[in-house]
């Protein structure tokens, strides 16, 4: 791995008036995603420790291992700091394992693990089962409209049940919930970074331009 | 929950697809995939952070030690682990066995690795990856050898290191072999790859992409004598995407520490006080062995072609 832009090293305003958005580089798929947001225009850095979270205006937590980033972001002091900020407003998107730590409740999950919440959902782990059951489908998400999206499922999570305020951006045809929003939060149980179809991550950025 | 009032997935839904093969690769980079021989381990390997675990019968540095040919697990080895942990689980078959691989993806493992540790079963073919809906690892040493893999349908690299000795210098090799020849193709005049994709002994068409894209098409991560935490930073700072550590682990005086010191290491691989901090007090490392006292014979890295 090459060193990765960090919010330390990324001069302020560089980008003029673009937003900044951190990628949680702990572990998993960061790249894309800083890949993405960057296409998309966006001031995108990787944020590791609790002081690269003070300047940005969103966030998004990759897929990768829950458990893992779990691990990572209470040891390094991230956790807390992060819990505080999404109370606060901070626009955050997270795909599969950062579904998983944006929900309130983890089913399924290891002993002891524990998640940012925010989101007034439960989820479970590994819900489809090992990987042999990972697949890729067409996706209906109306909020996004036409045409559906392809969405990746790897290892995924899915949605055991909505509390209030929370609002379903797609299920699948048995009706499991892959994809929430409420308020400041968004979370996806697919990979939207993998595929190219980059309408998630903009609707993510428009979230944190109105937040700003 | 919502209901549905119609049908909300269009097209077809697909396993076993290359991006679904590949793509769990993609989830595991940044992470530590540690060898486990028992359930107990399985858990030990979890608690400390593994991104997944590999389950095999005896770890590389006993294989080596006890010699004899080693093999597939035992299936019920296979399943207590799976029963164990919630992260992916990965197992070996020999190289060419086809089917210790049919095996292992009906027991359900989450990837296999068709690896050179274990005594190979074909000393002409390896697995014909394509056919299998379970994704494959597998390793090598220089650049054609991974176009080679991938070619016939490997969804990830490792490098291959010289596992069960301890000793880094042959994963540095590899991983510095690899990533320079992939340099090296970026450079090149579109009318030199033809030479060099006969020199490399790998598909023409996938050349071309690495020259192009600059990078390999799956995820590259980095094996064989890993052993401390600065080891596993080494591999990160040098290219690699995550980090496999086998014998180093639970062949160490202090795995549960030690394991978890090198899942932080790798995460800050760029950060010489984060790796100085974790590697604070963790108690004997693995013996090792140096390389370069391995007679020829038995070194795994050159089974596998």
């Amino acid at each position: 791995m090459s060193p990765l832009p960090t919010a330390s090293q990324s001069v302020a305003g560089s980008r003029g008036n673009a937003p900044r958005v951190g990628v949680l580089a702990l572990q998993g798929d960061f790249r894309e995603h800083l890949r993405v947001l960057t296409s998309l225009g966006a001031d995108a850095v990787s944020v590791r420790r609790p002081e690269e979270i003070a300047d940005i205006d969103g966030l998004v937590i990759p897929g990768g291992e829950s458990s893992v980033m779990d691990k990572l972001s209470r040891a390094f002091g991230l956790a807390e700091p992060l819990r505080a900020a999404i109370a606060d407003g901070l626009p955050v998107y997270g795909t599969c394992a950062g579904l998983i730590m944006l929900a309130d409740g983890v089913l399924d999950a290891i002993a002891g693990q524990q998640t940012l919440g925010g989101l007034s959902i439960s989820v479970r782990r590994n819900a489809f089962g090992n990987q042999l059951d990972s697949f890729e489908t067409d996706l209906a998400v109306p909020v996004l409209g036409d045409p559906p999206v392809h969405a990746v499922f790897i290892r995924a999570p899915v949605v055991e049940s909505v509390g209030d305020g929370v609002t379903v951006l797609a299920h699948l045809d048995d009706g499991r919930v892959v994809a929430v929003e409420s308020q400041n939060l968004l979370g996806t149980a697919f990979h939207p970074e993998v595929t190219g179809d980059v309408r998630f991550h903009e609707y993510f950025l428009d979230k944190v331009r109105a937040s700003r | 929950m919502s209901t549905l009032e119609t049908p909300s997935q269009t097209g077809r839904t697909e396993h076993g697809s290359s991006r679904v093969k590949r793509g769990l690769a993609e989830m595991l980079k940044g992470g530590v995939i540690m060898d486990v021989v028992n359930a107990e381990q399985a858990k030990i390997a979890e608690e400390a952070g593994a991104v997944a675990v590999m389950a095999l019968e005896r770890v590389p540095a006993d294989i080596r030690s006890q010699g004899g040919v080693a093999r597939m697990s035992d299936p019920d080895l296979i399943d207590g682990i799976i029963g164990a942990v919630s992260i992916p689980v990965m197992a070996k078959a020999r190289i060419g066995h086809f089917v210790e691989a049919q095996v292992l993806q009906v027991l359900g493992v989450d990837y296999i690795d068709e690896s050179e540790v274990l005594s190979p079963a074909d000393y002409v073919n390896h697995i014909d990856k394509w056919k299998f809906q379970v994704p494959f690892v597998c390793g090598a040493t220089n650049l054609g050898e991974a176009l080679r893999r991938i070619n016939e349908g490997a969804a990830m690299i490792r490098s291959k290191g010289e596992a069960g000795t301890g000793d880094v210098s042959e994963a540095t090799k590899h991983i510095r072999k690899i990533k320079s020849e992939i340099a090296a193709l970026s450079s090149m005049s579109k009318d030199e790859l033809y030479v060099a994709a006969k020199e490399l002994q790998a598909p023409y068409d996938l050349v071309v992409e690495i020259a192009e894209t600059g990078t390999l098409p799956v995820v590259l991560f980095t094996a064989g004598g890993v052993a401390t935490p600065a080891d596993a930073a080494m591999m990160m700072q040098l290219g690699a995407d995550g980090v496999f550590v086998g014998s180093g682990i639970f062949k160490s005086g202090n795995p549960a520490e030690r394991a978890a010191a090198i899942v932080k290491a790798t995460t800050f691989f760029d950060d010489p006080s984060v790796v100085a901090e974790v590697s604070r007090g963790l108690g004997e490392a693995m013996v090792g062995i140096n390389v370069s006292d391995v007679a020829a014979p038995h070194r795994l890295a050159e089974r596998g072609w």
